[in-house]
């Protein structure tokens, strides 16, 4: 997955333990202590400058849908809820933002009734109001906000609002009490991850008076540490302080060290690692070039910072097409993949974890499991090209042509001709077609373009078993000829449907129980081999010598408010 | 970019005033003196002779492969291990340093196998080289070869029928000058995804080396074709030409018998130049994913699969960087040569 471009699921992965290094430490014992004042005394101030090889569109915080954004939005703007700004698996949970408490549900989960908290001001320093939270909702679909249809369709009105925005009122499913200073949200039916879905950047609270247009590169006022001054695609983009920001909560939105942050646009990711190295910048967005990680992991090994995500890469096939819509090659593929070849060519052992499963470690719902190996057991132990050769000619597909479609960004283009080799070497006549990194995640997706097998990635957005089987495996995400057809693998199973959709329903009341159904499911989907799991990848961060205490939070990545400067 | 190339072929190659002088010279033809001219250039000779040892090293190919190497070069090797002083190696390095991130391919080992070094695939850097040799001198001559016929068709019949014919010949000339070569193989290698390029009867697919051989033949046609049409202009006021038309000689016997010959060394020097040319076209056409199609190589691909690589293993971009350097070179050295021994006012004489 291109993480710059905008798609769903663009975020970052669990596990239990965040792996943290060097400053990292500095930060948990940091936290422990809770003594932010005196360190705010001590680190406050500066500039912190990160630098990226291209910035990532609009700044509109309900519009835009990257990494990269979502990464700055949560020091921008607040919702009212927010995942907590802490380093680890601490970083999944839900805190009460701009509301003053994360709401029990009510009415069989269907209703939420958020209190405002008092006093918080946007930075044109206008209070926060019930209206600017009903205002927000609707502007939600009034902008066609990317997950309008998706994360919030479940609201009351919403099916009125997608189907004539302008007009979007949510009549009967936001309702502001601006007496009692609450906003009652309702929904059609519960959804176990609504308040996840609350704590996102596409539900921020933005004033009423914000035009209901992608606002693009003009500043949104908004309540968080930092405000946008100026933002040039092109060039840089500048945060300062919020003049209207006091504190409420260091869990929701903590105050920042730094005065300033300065973002430029248009570094190489080889001139980024050198600008970083000489301490003309202190972090970079995009990956460090694989050519340049044993350097910075043995030279600046103190500046590195590893931590695992969840996420995966994996390779999915198109289950409609030939020859991949006989489950005996699939099968075969998944069992001749040497995936630990394919982690060497992300970086090696360290920065990546073999799988054959769908649900990454350490995630709700993730139980060990790997039944195309040569042991078959817990784990993957290495490719069984026996067992792969024997299902192939089983399959009668021998010979027939297998285009694979990857992104033209290194690492996708050489496990595209991975398999390749391994396609030919099993019998086929296969090609790799590397495309623009920009246009290969949609283009995969559209099954007018007769994709066969892709190389593609997919990252949390938030900490449900949901997130990667149902987002990526249900009948609702199949969109035959649509560029947004995140089911790539075109893999619609009625039974697999309504085991997700009951997996959904008991995780309302059943959360523990509901994710004993979700590993199920997994190893269920495994068996009919939609795709080929690779690996889970593990974030690297190389950061400059001044920057200290990194946080790394498993949900927003590096946690840029919560490091100074020296 | 327009190439100049210095010729003197508007002068008839046979010259009255040199036969009158030199009677010696009576009983040499034309290119025999050419030839005798261009053997005492030994620059060009050089080039000449390196131009024959690269071709026969890369038409050797498959042999240095399964008989030296041992290796297949268009088969991923990500799980293989070369001996090495001893001792098994492999040939993706985990790094074992520091935080032990990086996997690198092996660098050159100086040895039969892995001579340059693997690529990100664990291949043979050397093996592939020589492989990809053949398919960008293939391409490289077709292209050149093509763009010749149709240069020469056109030049000729523009500059020797004149009128309409001249200013419809030129105008496509200037449109497809005027064509950018590199945005249409970007549009042509989205088109080509998924997809065969269907014209009439033929069908070309993404991998087919036909693709780069036309866009290269025919986009460098008005390269030789425009001063080729200037010459036959001037040829054809020249007195013999002007003797043959008044002598009721047939035109198509004019332009095989009189002026076919003397345009033909400017051909014959472009030869070189454009081949030089179109070599770097390939590999850039290459190295947008048009025309030779992994795992198939060319240097351009070669290139393309070590610009990863640049900081640890840089001798997978420089190899076949240095092999297009010196095939270059030694073309348009060879065309120097070319051009000075058909050139009769060269300061060359031959012995």
């Amino acid at each position: 997955m291109n993480r710059r471009t905008g798609r769903l699921m663009r975020h970052l992965g669990a596990a239990t333990t965040a792996f943290l290094l060097g400053s990292a430490l500095t930060g948990a014992a940091l936290a422990q202590s809770g003594d932010r004042a005196d360190m705010m005394k001590q680190h406050r101030g500066g500039t912190i400058r990160l630098v990226a090889a291209a910035a990532a569109g609009t700044m509109d915080p309900q519009i835009n849908y990257t990494l990269q954004y979502w990464q700055i939005d949560q020091m921008l703007y607040d919702g009212l809820l927010a995942f907590k700004k802490a380093p680890g698996a601490e970083g999944f949970k839900v805190v009460p933002d701009l509301a003053e408490e994360v709401p029990q549900a009510q009415d069989d989960g269907k209703t939420y009734v958020f209190k405002l908290r008092k006093g918080i001001k946007f930075s044109n320093g206008d209070e926060v109001a019930t209206k600017d939270v009903v205002a927000s909702f609707q502007r939600i679909f009034k902008v066609n906000g990317p997950t309008s249809g998706t994360f919030y369709n479940g609201i009351v009105g919403a099916d009125a609002c997608i189907k004539t925005p302008a007009s979007c009122t949510l009549d009967g499913g936001i309702v502001a009490d601006d007496a009692a200073g609450t906003v009652t949200i309702h929904l059609t039916q519960a959804d176990p991850e609504f308040l996840y879905k609350l704590s996102v950047p596409h539900a921020v609270i933005l004033p009423a008076s914000t035009p209901a247009k992608d606002m693009g590169t003009e500043p949104i006022p908004g309540t968080g540490t930092y405000m946008l001054k100026s933002y040039n695609p092109n060039q840089r983009m500048t945060l300062v302080r919020n003049p209207s920001f006091k504190e409420w909560s260091a869990d929701a939105q903590p105050e920042a060290f730094a005065d300033e942050v300065d973002y430029d646009f248009g570094l190489t990711e080889e001139a980024a690692i050198t600008a970083i190295q000489n301490g003309q910048a202190d972090w970079m967005f995009d990956p460090p070039p694989a050519d340049r990680l044993n350097e910075i992991g043995t030279k600046n090994a103190n500046q590195v910072h590893l931590s695992p995500l969840t996420a995966i890469w994996y390779a999915p096939m198109n289950t409609n097409l030939a020859p991949f819509n006989n489950l005996k090659v699939r099968q075969a593929l998944n069992y001749a993949v040497d995936r630990d070849a394919v982690v060497g060519l992300f970086g090696g052992a360290t920065l990546g974890q073999p799988t054959c499963q769908i649900l990454p470690p350490d995630f709700p719902g993730h139980v060990d499991s790997c039944i195309y190996t040569q042991d078959p057991g817990d784990t993957w132990s290495g490719p069984d090209m026996d067992k792969a050769k024997q299902l192939i000619a089983e399959s009668g597909t021998k010979g027939q042509k297998i285009t694979i479609i990857t992104e033209d960004a290194a690492v996708s283009k050489n496990i595209g001709g991975y398999f390749q080799s391994l396609l030919n070497d099993l019998g086929y006549d296969a090609s790799v077609k590397p495309i623009s990194s920009n246009i290969q995640f949609t283009y995969i997706q559209n099954t007018s373009n007769n994709v066969q097998i892709s190389i593609s990635q997919w990252y949390q957005d938030y900490p449900a078993a949901s997130d990667f089987l149902n987002v990526l495996l249900s009948c609702d995400s199949f969109h035959p000829g649509s560029d947004s057809s995140i089911n790539i693998a075109g893999l619609c199973d009625k039974d697999m449907d309504g085991r997700m959709k009951a997996a959904l329903k008991q995780a309302v009341t059943d959360p523990d129980g509901a994710n004993k159904q979700w590993a199920e499911i997994d190893k269920a989907f495994m068996e009919k081999a939609p795709w080929v799991p690779l690996f889970n990848p593990k974030h690297v961060d190389f950061t400059s010598s001044r920057v200290a205490n990194f946080e790394f939070s498993n949900q927003f990545y590096w946690l840029i408010a919560n490091s100074w400067v020296k | 970019m327009p190439l100049t190339v210095e010729t003197s072929t508007s002068i008839p190659l046979v010259d009255a005033h040199e036969i009158a002088l030199e009677p010696v010279a009576r009983q040499e033809g034309p290119w025999s003196r050419a030839w005798a001219k261009f053997r005492r250039d030994r620059t060009a000779v050089g080039a000449g002779v390196l131009l024959i040892v690269i071709v026969v090293a890369s038409l050797l190919a498959p042999l240095y492969a399964s008989q030296i190497a041992h290796t297949d070069p268009f088969r991923s090797g990500l799980s293989a291990r070369i001996l090495i002083n001893g001792k098994r190696v492999p040939v993706m390095q985990p790094s074992t340093q520091g935080l032990g991130l990086g996997v690198t391919p092996i660098g050159p080992t100086w040895g039969a196998r892995y001579l340059l070094g693997a690529d990100t695939q664990g291949r043979d850097v050397a093996a592939r080289l020589l492989y990809g040799g053949r398919n960008t001198l293939l391409i490289a001559g077709a292209a050149t070869f093509l763009c010749f016929v149709f240069a020469a068709i056109l030049g000729i019949v523009a500059g020797f029928f004149g009128g309409i014919v001249d200013l419809v010949i030129s105008r496509v000339l200037d449109i497809l000058w005027a064509f950018p070569v590199f945005l249409l193989a970007i549009s042509l290698s989205i088109v080509l995804i998924s997809q065969a390029l269907v014209i009439g009867p033929f069908t070309i697919g993404a991998g087919s080396l036909a693709l780069p051989i036309v866009i290269i033949g025919l986009v460098y046609v008005p390269y030789v074709a425009r001063p080729v049409r200037g010459q036959v202009l001037t040829l054809k006021n020249s007195e013999f030409v002007l003797a043959a038309i008044g002598l009721g000689i047939p035109r198509w016997r004019i332009l095989l018998k009189d002026i076919l010959p003397n345009v033909s060394t400017t051909l014959i020097v472009f030869i070189p130049l454009m081949m030089a040319l179109n070599i770097m076209t390939e590999s850039a056409l290459s190295f947008l994913s048009v025309g030779v199609q992994p795992p198939d190589a060319s240097w351009g691909t070669i290139i393309l699969d070590g610009e990863s690589l640049l900081y640890t293993r840089p001798a997978v971009s420089l190899a076949p960087g240095l092999a297009i350097v010196i095939t270059v070179l030694a073309l348009n050295l060879l065309g120097d040569g070319v051009r000075d021994a058909l050139d009769p006012r060269s300061k060359l004489r031959p012995r």
